[in-house]
């Protein structure tokens, strides 16, 4: 079984963002990035899907500057056998992002595509499911347990109603949530071995795709700083501010 | 002889390009992602265990050495033949510096991957190597070094531990008992050093095993409570002969030459331990209100931050400048070519100068990070419920392990002229001639040039004439006396650690620049660093040359000192420092071109 694995450059989680000067992006210079947190946690899965011998080779596909090798090499040193970069300089939405990965899958035809549930630079949480729509495959969302038997995935999403267990024939659209698994710490002897593993660079064109954002990025701000605490001489100063002032009761 | 930019100890005498030194900003992406995988594994497995490593949690730290041999942390140096990954001399210098944000495991991690290791790979026959290595490269086995005994610590070649060989000829039987053993109490395997007949200096591999070896109790340390220290104790210990490591009657040869490598893997990892410091002294005082503000708004306390940084940028750019100068004289070396230990002896016994110029200056410059760090956390630094008391105690030991301070000091000089005198250090006698020729001559003073990095490039080359003047005279003068005459050598290393500094942070600005970086921070610290490098070579020059020099000797060579250190552009240090000081408190961290 092949599984495919979307690898997002974002953000280092515990990285300090700003607003740059003129407010249009976040400050880039000197911004330590990382694997998308929940990327990784779709290859972990990856991996050890391979390692139960249930998978044979895993490719990570990223979309993005000539940077995001570098987090390709990361998911390689992981252990993915070979990865493919979709070079683009042009900022993306979901649905263009969708598009690309769509026309990577129908080249590499994998059984299975496993994704973060979204990405924690925009948060959006739609590519995965834009991805199954235009492919017209079964997908499974906010996985927190997989099981791959014969050709069907079984797979336990976390909801609000509490754990759902659903199972879909592959090849189907599996993204991952928080407590699917926890990613190993990269080896020393992957990132080496990572040096010799291939690493594929397309354009859109190449796949015949012009990328056009319909969504766009129009300010980034700091949230507003938080107001300092007020001190209440008693209960009923409380209930009474509580409903006249932050209305909440 | 490699054709390598800088012999050892040349510094002193020439210029380098800023083009031929190794930086930080040279490190590739791929260096960068094993600084990383280093970092995610000391702050998630390593950092998180604190309390258990400090109370010595049964099996704790030797599992996490475990952990990281799995994770290839401990094969950074080997060679492929044996199981390494034979990383360059600057990234596994990097490696060291991330794997050392735990100061226990820091210190647990590079006695195994240094001292305990490196023995065997220098020094070790195909067959020892080949046993051992890449055992040691994955954790099976965790290594440690015992050359220390109760009553020889800096003479370590007075060691009274014996060894005789059986009277079937197939083992030296070791007696007596060495002391201060790091990572006794979970290693399988020390290497030993015992005299042969009570005579002759030799290095042995003792596995744990062995009939005869045993162990004492903990030591109760001041700091890094969490590395295991005890007595090795040897009673009829049962060593093979195939285990002797390089020549009877060698030691010194393996106790000295791992010792190189070993200091100025320490200065690696002070570095690591002192930027840690500072983001938690940085933290701290933007936390911490009085007088209504932020502490972090004062001068005195920026001018602390400011101060930190500066140095941790010299030892950075020293540590790096070194780790590419070293990279230069191990590249190539084929580990299983039949000469393969020559070639690493040769290229160990390149830098000894270096080495013990680095080894003083990291752990000074990490102990008075501590000491900050302490003071910026005021009466709670004083407390255990604050990380700046363990950074305090912790830090302490680098000046006294791998040589004391006063030792390298000493060894400083002294290897520089042992150089000179084998002829390693050519155009020394030319150069310091050419010196007392250039001082009879009246000369115009210049203003310094307007460019203030180019200002301290002047500086650098003035302070290498004052120092050679200084040093060439009191060798002149003192003669073999000199040896005797420790505080003028004293005065004489603290010059060449300011001077190899200043001149390493030079380079490193310089070479910044030429790469068309922001060198706005970097620039600032340049500055100050070299203001107070220079006043501080001056002093210890002065205090030399009032320590030999009478008459009419004293006045020449205060004038040349004169001369040389005579500096025209205004600094203002205070103004500068702020700059820096708003760098640190808005990243909390060092100055960093990659943003980490
Ligand atoms: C926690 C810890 C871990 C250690 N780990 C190891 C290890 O793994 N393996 C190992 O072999 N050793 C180890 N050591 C030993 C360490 O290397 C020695 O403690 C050190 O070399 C100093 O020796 P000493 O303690 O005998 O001090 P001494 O030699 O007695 O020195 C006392 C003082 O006298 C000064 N002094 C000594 N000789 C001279 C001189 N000629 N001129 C001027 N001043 C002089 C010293 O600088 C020092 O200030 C460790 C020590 C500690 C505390």
């Amino acid at each position: 079984m092949k599984v495919l694995v979307t690898v997002k450059r974002v953000p280092d989680p515990y990285a300090k963002i700003s607003p740059n000067a003129d407010g249009t992006d976040i400050a880039r210079e000197g911004l330590t990035m990382a694997v998308n947190p929940f990327d990784e946690i779709a290859l972990e899965e990856a991996i050890r899907l391979k390692e139960a011998g249930k998978a044979t080779e895993i490719v990570a596909v990223s979309i993005g500057g000539a940077e995001s090798q570098e987090q390709l090499r990361t998911a390689l040193a992981m252990g993915a056998d070979r990865a493919i970069l979709v070079q683009t300089e042009e900022p993306l939405d979901p649905p263009s992002i969708a598009r690309l990965l769509a026309a990577i899958v129908q080249r590499e035809q994998p059984q299975l595509i496993l994704m973060g549930k979204q990405a924690i630079d925009m948060d959006d949480n739609q590519v995965g499911q834009m991805l199954a729509a235009i492919l017209n495959l079964p997908q499974a969302t906010f996985a927190s347990k997989i099981t791959i038997e014969d050709s069907t995935a079984t797979v336990e999403r976390e909801t609000d109603n509490g754990i759902e267990t659903i199972r879909v024939p592959l090849p189907a659209v599996i993204t991952a949530d928080l407590r699917l698994n926890e990613p190993r710490y990269v080896a020393l002897t992957g990132i080496v071995r990572a040096r010799t593993k291939p690493l594929e660079t397309l354009t859109p064109a190449d796949l015949g795709i012009t990328p056009k954002a319909r969504v766009r990025l129009k300010k980034v701000e700091k949230p507003p700083a938080r107001q300092a605490g007020k001190r209440v001489a008693d209960v009923k100063e409380l209930v009474r501010l509580l409903k006249e002032e932050a209305r909440v009761i | 002889m490699k054709n390598i930019s800088l012999r050892g100890g040349e510094f002193l005498l020439r210029e380098v390009e800023p083009s031929q030194v190794f930086t930080p900003e040279d490190f590739t992406s791929e260096d960068q992602a094993i600084a990383q995988a280093a970092e995610d594994f000391v702050r998630g497995e390593v950092q998180t265990r604190n309390a258990e490593i400090e109370k010595q949690a049964e099996g704790v730290t030797v599992g996490l050495l475990k952990k990281a041999g799995e994770l290839g942390l401990l094969s950074g140096d080997l060679p492929e033949a044996y199981g390494g990954l034979n990383l360059s001399k600057t990234t596994s210098t990097l490696l060291a510096e991330k794997m050392s944000l735990q100061a226990s495991f820091a210190v647990s991690w590079g006695a195994h991957v240094g001292i305990g290791t490196l023995p065997i790979l220098f020094f070790g026959t195909p067959e020892q190597k080949q046993k051992y290595l890449p055992k040691l490269a994955t954790g099976e086995m965790i290594a440690a070094f015992s050359l220390s005994e109760a009553n020889c610590g800096s003479d370590p070649l007075s060691a009274r531990t014996k060894a005789t060989l059986s009277p079937d000829g197939k083992y030296y039987l070791l007696n007596g008992e060495k002391m201060w053993t790091t990572n006794a109490g979970w290693a399988d395997l020390f290497i030993v050093f015992a005299k042969v007949d009570g005579e002759k200096f030799t290095a042995f591999i003792v596995e744990r095993n062995f009939p005869g070896v045993s162990v004492g109790r903990e030591e109760h340390k001041l700091g890094i409570k969490g590395s295991s220290t005890r007595r090795v104790i040897l009673e009829n210990a049962q060593v093979p002969v195939e285990n002797v490591l390089h020549e009877i009657g060698k030691g010194h040869h393996v106790a000295f030459g791992v010792l190189n490598i070993g200091r100025f893997k320490l200065a690696a990892a002070t570095l690591g331990g002192a930027k840690e410091a500072l983001t938690i002294a940085t933290r701290y005082a933007k936390d911490r209100q009085q007088f209504g503000q932020p502490i972090a708004n004062f001068g005195l306390i920026r001018q602390k931050l400011a101060e930190m940084a500066i140095q941790i940028y010299a030892l950075e750019s020293t540590v790096y400048r070194t780790a590419g100068m070293l990279d230069e004289v191990f590249h190539g070396i084929d580990a299983t070519a039949p000469d393969a230990n020559a070639q690493y002896r040769e290229a160990d016994e390149e830098y000894p100068v270096e080495c013990a110029i680095l080894k003083v200056f990291g752990s000074e410059v990490l102990d008075f990070v501590a000491d900050e760090t302490m003071q910026i956390h005021g009466g709670f630094g004083y407390t255990e419920e604050f990380p700046a008391a363990q950074i305090y105690r912790d830090s302490r030991i680098n000046r006294i392990f791998e040589g004391t301070n006063e030792i390298n000091r000493l060894l400083m000089l002294d290897q520089l002229m042992r150089r000179a005198l084998k002829g390693k250090l050519p155009g020394l006698m030319e150069k310091i001639q050419a010196l007392r020729a250039e001082l009879n001559q009246p000369q115009m003073p210049t203003p310094d040039p307007a460019d203030p990095l180019e200002a301290i490039g002047r500086y650098v080359v003035n302070a290498k004439k004052a120092v050679l003047i200084t040093a060439g005279m009191a060798a002149e003068q003192v003669g073999t006396e000199l040896e005797e005459k420790q505080e003028i050598v004293g005065h004489l290393a603290d010059c060449l650690i300011q001077l190899y500094a200043m001149e390493s942070v030079w380079l490193r600005t310089r070479k910044l620049q030429q790469k068309g970086l922001d060198i706005t921070i970097p620039l600032a610290m340049a500055r100050v660093f070299a203001y107070d490098a220079f006043d501080k070579i001056e002093a210890s020059a002065r205090r030399a040359i009032h320590s030999f020099a009478e008459g009419d000797m004293l006045q020449i060579l205060l004038t040349a000192l004169k001369r040389y250190t005579r500096r025209t552009a205004e600094v203002n240090t205070m103004a500068l420092r702020r700059q820096i000081a708003e760098y640190v408190t808005q990243h909390e961290r060092a100055w960093s071109a990659a943003g980490k």
